[in-house]
């Protein structure tokens, strides 16, 4: 018969307190550490998506606008910019490369991005199905677009106007799927590419009457640019920001403010959540001071046995170390299943049904913490167990 | 066994108890008899070490209670003492088993559970040892109470009020099962009671005087 044995049956003896402190610090444990995967996740995803491009440059507006709109694909970019000033920044030395993109359409939600062949190398991307385009009209499907539309290789389907669902239909320009890409765990996966051509040819047939082939007037969303060298970053943005017409953004730079921003909202909701697990240590402190109370005479009888004041406080310090580790086992599996969950239900939060299955080092903190509060909790309800008068308790009845 | 000389025992500055002499043998069976009130339970607290007394000394085979440390005592009530309380009160989240089980291991005995399976036997309670006190009746919480008192084979057997609220023969075998597993364990026995029922069944008496406190 162990101490340890002992708190657990005390533990089982009050099911209801017992229940409740333990899922209260489980729904505190759960939101800490959701919150931890899931921003790990999204920053993870955010340089994930915006790795080896050091520079968007659009029309003017919002910084933040364009790398949104350019790189995350989430929001409507700011412009466009002349087909010429993609040129004149391919000519810049300072300048690897540039890949032009253009954008206003899209497919049942999924934006259509008219670009080049160097735009699916750039993400690693290989295809699945299929070939890559050979004439302007076929596009390459990202693995989500092609997995939540079920084309194929050889389908036809039209793009609507408009970035979001429920744009016109250009019912009189059809996209031919040329092929599928694989899964690449990047924004393109969620991209429906295809030559700039076909943009162009999409909107001059939308606007019959327009300019044709004239490459002077045509005009691309965005280009995205490599540095030559790590030199570029200290002026290429500036003086492009400066001498042009064109604002060049650092998704760098503007992730990280974007982080920011996001970043007090999880704060916020992890302020929350300790105050949970705060509020769940203080329970466990009054159930345990009020199980002392209805325990003094079995206190009393353990001294009598010959317990030691150590040991009689040890019951109470364990019992309340196994319900702190019960609520957090309990919430660290609520948040892994809550991840996996919301993976598996939102396509756009597909890949924390991946991050559900890895254990973040920041966890461990969380596991400390509860622990934590659970010796805390313990603190004053054992020492008064330890200074329990045995002999005025029995004499008591 | 053991002997108190010249002990006072104070609470709270007044005067609980005073022995001036009490001297007991290996084996014998006593009552400890007194006015309620009169400080019998403190008799029986200081021989188990629980309390120190504040004057004189307690030496229980052969130890000097007063030079042992908190801890020792503890120890040592653990493997030399038995008592039966007079709400012979069991661990309620344990079972009958379990009791016994934890007598032996809180002073860092091994647990024996042929002891207790034979002792569980003796006092008729073998039929019992996987309820939990809540499912006993007074005579079985006696009866196991008995038993978690002796299973470390104690030298010093020490009974608070057994017959309280008892009667004649529900008294009468109380007392009986007591003095039994008393010799079973070869244990020296100390009955506090101020039940006159008591008397006649055990050897020899001790009369506390009355104190300050009591008196009052």
């Amino acid at each position: 018969m162990t101490l340890t044995r002992l708190a657990f049956a005390y533990a089982r003896r009050r099911p209801l307190s017992t229940l409740l402190v333990v899922i209260l610090l489980a729904i505190g444990v759960a939101v800490v550490a959701l919150t931890l995967i899931v921003s790990r996740e999204l920053e993870e995803k955010l340089t994930r998506d915006a790795q080896g491009i050091d520079l968007v440059v659009g029309a003017k507006g919002s910084p933040l606008q364009l790398v949104l709109a350019g790189v995350y694909h989430v929001d409507v970019p700011p412009g466009n910019i002349p087909l010429a000033s993609v040129a004149t920044l391919r000519a810049n030395r300072m300048i690897a490369s540039v890949i032009p993109v253009s954008l206003g359409d899209s497919f049942r939600g999924y934006r259509i991005a008219g670009t080049e062949p160097a735009f699916i190398e750039h993400y690693g991307a290989t295809l699945r199905e299929g070939r890559l385009w050979d004439r302007p009209m076929e596009a390459v499907l990202g693995s989500a677009v092609a997995q939540a539309s079920g084309l194929h290789v050889g389908a036809t389907f039209t793009g609507s106007h408009g970035l979001a669902e429920g744009g016109g239909e250009h019912k009189e320009a059809a996209y031919t799927v040329a092929g599928i890409l694989a899964p690449t765990g990047s924004v393109i996966d969620r991209l429906v590419v295809t030559p700039l051509d076909s943009v162009w040819a999409v909107h001059e047939a939308h606007h019959a009457g327009a300019a044709k082939d004239e490459d002077e007037h045509r005009e691309v969303t965005l280009a995205l640019v490599r540095f030559a060298s790590p030199l570029a970053a200290a002026g290429l943005a500036r003086s492009i920001n400066k001498e042009t017409e064109l604002v060049a953004a650092s998704p760098a730079y503007e992730t990280a403010r974007l982080l920011t921003v996001l970043g007090f909202g999880v704060d916020l909701v992890r302020v929350f959540a300790l105050l949970l697990m705060a509020a769940s240590g203080f329970m466990l402190l009054v159930a345990l001071s009020q199980a002392l109370e209805d325990r003094r005479y079995d206190l009393a009888i353990l001294r009598t046995l010959g317990a030691s004041r150590r040991k009689v406080a040890w019951v109470l310090l364990v019992e309340s170390v196994m319900l702190a580790a019960a609520g957090t086992v309990l919430g660290l599996l609520f948040a892994h299943l809550g991840a996996y969950a919301i993976g598996t239900w939102l396509p756009q939060a597909a890949p924390l049904a991946t991050a559900a299955y890895r254990w973040l080092p920041e966890e461990w903190a969380v596991v400390a913490l509860a622990l934590g509060a659970g010796i805390l909790a313990a603190l004053w309800p054992a020492w008064r167990a330890a200074r329990l008068d045995v002999a005025a308790t029995l004499a008591d009845g | 066994m053991f002997e108190l000389v010249d002990v006072v025992h104070r609470y709270r500055a007044v005067p609980a108890v005073a022995v001036p002499h009490w001297r007991v043998g290996q084996g014998e069976a006593w009552l400890l008899s007194g006015p309620s009130g009169c400080g019998k339970s403190t008799v029986l607290h200081l021989l188990a070490g629980l309390l120190v007394p504040t004057y004189g000394a307690v030496r229980v085979a052969g130890v000097d209670l007063g030079a042992l440390s908190e801890g020792a005592r503890d120890r040592w009530r653990g493997r030399t003492v038995g008592l039966v309380p007079q709400r012979l009160h069991l661990v309620g989240p344990l079972t009958v088993r379990d009791n016994l089980r934890l007598a032996q291991s809180l002073p860092g005995l091994t647990v024996d559970d042929d002891r207790i399976t034979a002792l569980l036997e003796a006092v008729h309670v073998a039929d019992l040892q996987h309820r939990y006190p809540r499912e006993l009746s007074q005579g079985q919480a006696q009866r196991v109470a008995v038993a978690r008192a002796v299973v470390n084979r104690p030298a010093l057997l020490l009974a608070d009020e057994p017959t309280a609220n008892l009667d004649d023969a529900h008294a009468a075998q109380a007392l009986e099962l007591l003095r039994a597993q008393a010799v079973e364990a070869g244990a020296t026995l100390v009955v506090a009671s101020h039940d006159n029922r008591v008397k006649p069944l055990l050897s020899f008496a001790y009369s506390l005087p009355v104190t300050l406190a009591s008196a009052a």
